[in-house]
């Protein structure tokens, strides 16, 4: 098994790390050429949503991608790429991948003083760690989407057949749990 | 601050790896920057460059200009103070910066004590030219580090300088014996366990930026190279022919900054470059102050 990490801007070596420990391979991607290969599923990161999205398209990553992810294609997307994967962002005209039936808020929780840790159930993992940053929520998730995982009422994560989506970020602790869960999509695709 | 405060403000310097950050001086600079894909502001009343050439004692912004920038983007907004000027950081907490720079930009209200950062809820960035001063800043609370670079001038040779420094003396701890640890913790004047923690992970225990004198995309190419985790750019753009164009080429440069062909695509055709001073026609060495 190979996983492809988006590696344009953002926390990307954190989700390498992590893949590591659970023994599965992976590689970056930075352009065109890193896609030509074989992968079995795809990670986008945290980082800055403007500057990732802005990237995919400069870099023509863009139509390739979301043609595999609409193919069925693995992708687990955190924080920004939750935001990439949301068919609406309320609050932020620009749509991304638009791959998840879902609405996102940007910047949900304020500026960095708002940001939280905390822990919380997910899905069948039980209760994880949850960091946000500047983190987005889901205020709807609609269609094939379904929420995953909730915090004070708002959804922090959801999944759409194999799209996993949540607004924290999974790599920032030593909990593999949440790409344990992701990894099991991939394998059974 | 607790732990976790502290986490979360190293956590979100994680999330600007592989970024530009860049200086802007209005909320017009501030889109501008946003649109070409930088990955957080730094809102200043004016660039190094005009700091320096209008000399005379610099201070924090007025908050009413950084609030207009907050309103303009909706990425990190960054500002600075001045070093060891707590009344300041304190002002720009209660704005909710994103993020503090402790800057030796603006002229040093404090000649010997650095600002408190563990007394914070937001995050700090602080200037370093060498491992010591690094861990040192890092023990002070800062949660995220960059060279100081000489600011203004459009030279890159001494955030290099202090790019390589660090890093040649982050691979002389990992190959210390142990014991040779403690006498290498008293030599940089910081605490044992900071020095082990370089010992044992090669890096700094938070993000570290390049920053200084930045101004085309293969200065940013040459100082992710050497190490850095991401760029700050400041006078390098605005004070430029094609500043958008420039600023884009700049973040493209960084992500691909191994790709020599895509860096040569990148360096076509930018305009004018800033024209800078090179740092022995200088008079006041800002990378001096704070250390």
């Amino acid at each position: 098994m190979k996983i492809g990490i988006l590696a344009l801007q953002g926390a990307f070596i954190e989700h390498a790390q992590m893949l590591k420990s659970l023994g599965v391979e992976s590689f970056e991607i930075r352009q065109k050429r890193d896609i030509e290969r074989d992968y079995d599923g795809l990670i986008i990161p945290g980082g800055e949503s403007t500057v990732i999205g802005k990237l995919l398209h400069q870099l023509e990553l863009f139509e390739p991608l979301r043609g595999e992810i609409e193919n069925g294609m693995p992708v687990f997307g955190t924080c920004a790429g939750l935001i990439m994967l949301a068919e609406k962002i309320s609050n932020d005209d620009n749509v991304y991948f638009g791959t998840m039936d879902m609405t996102v808020r940007r910047n949900a929780y304020g500026r960095q003083l708002g940001s939280f840790f905390t822990e919380q159930e997910l899905g069948s993992c039980g209760r994880v760690p949850m960091t946000f940053i500047r983190a987005p929520y889901i205020e709807e998730v609609h269609g094939r989407a379904e929420a995953l995982a909730s915090v004070d009422g708002r959804i922090v994560a959801a999944r759409q057949g194999n799209q996993l989506a949540t607004a924290f970020h999974p790599e920032l602790n030593n909990d593999t749990r949440v790409h344990e869960y992701f990894i099991n999509i991939v394998r059974n695709r | 601050m607790n732990n976790s405060r502290s986490e979360l403000n190293r956590n979100l310097a994680q999330m600007l790896k592989g970024g530009v950050i860049m200086d802007v001086t209005t909320p017009e600079q501030a889109k501008i920057a946003e649109e070409a894909g930088a990955c957080a502001v730094m809102a200043l009343e004016r660039i190094p460059a005009d700091i320096r050439a209008a000399g005379g004692v610099s201070r924090m912004s007025d908050p009413k200009m950084i609030k207009g920038i907050q309103q303009a983007v909706s990425i990190p907004v960054m500002a600075k103070c001045r070093i060891g000027h707590f009344a300041e950081a304190r002002i720009l907490q209660a704005i909710e910066i994103d993020y503090i720079d402790e800057s030796e930009v603006l002229s040093p209200a404090d000649d010997k004590y650095h600002i408190d950062k563990t007394k914070f809820d937001v995050p700090f960035v602080c200037g370093a030219k060498d491992l010591g001063e690094a861990l040192r800043r890092i023990n002070e609370g800062a949660s995220m580090i960059r060279t100081k670079g000489e600011p203004g001038t459009g030279d890159v040779v001494q955030a290099v300088r202090h790019m390589r420094m660090m890093q040649a003396e982050i691979r002389r701890l990992v190959s210390m014996s142990e014991d040779e640890l403690f006498d290498a913790a008293k030599q940089l004047q910081v605490p044992y366990e900071l020095v082990m923690y370089v010992h044992e992970n090669g890096k700094l225990p938070v993000v570290n930026f390049a920053a200084g004198g930045v101004a085309t995309p293969a200065d940013a190419a040459l100082m992710m190279h050497l190490g850095a985790e991401g760029v700050f750019v400041g006078s390098g753009i605005f004070k430029s022919g094609n500043p958008a164009k420039r600023a884009a080429a700049i973040v493209k440069a960084v992500t691909n900054y191994e790709d020599d062909k895509m860096l040569a695509e990148l360096s076509e055709d930018l305009g004018e470059a800033m024209v800078g001073i090179n740092e022995d026609e200088i008079e006041l060495l800002m990378a001096e102050r704070g250390k």
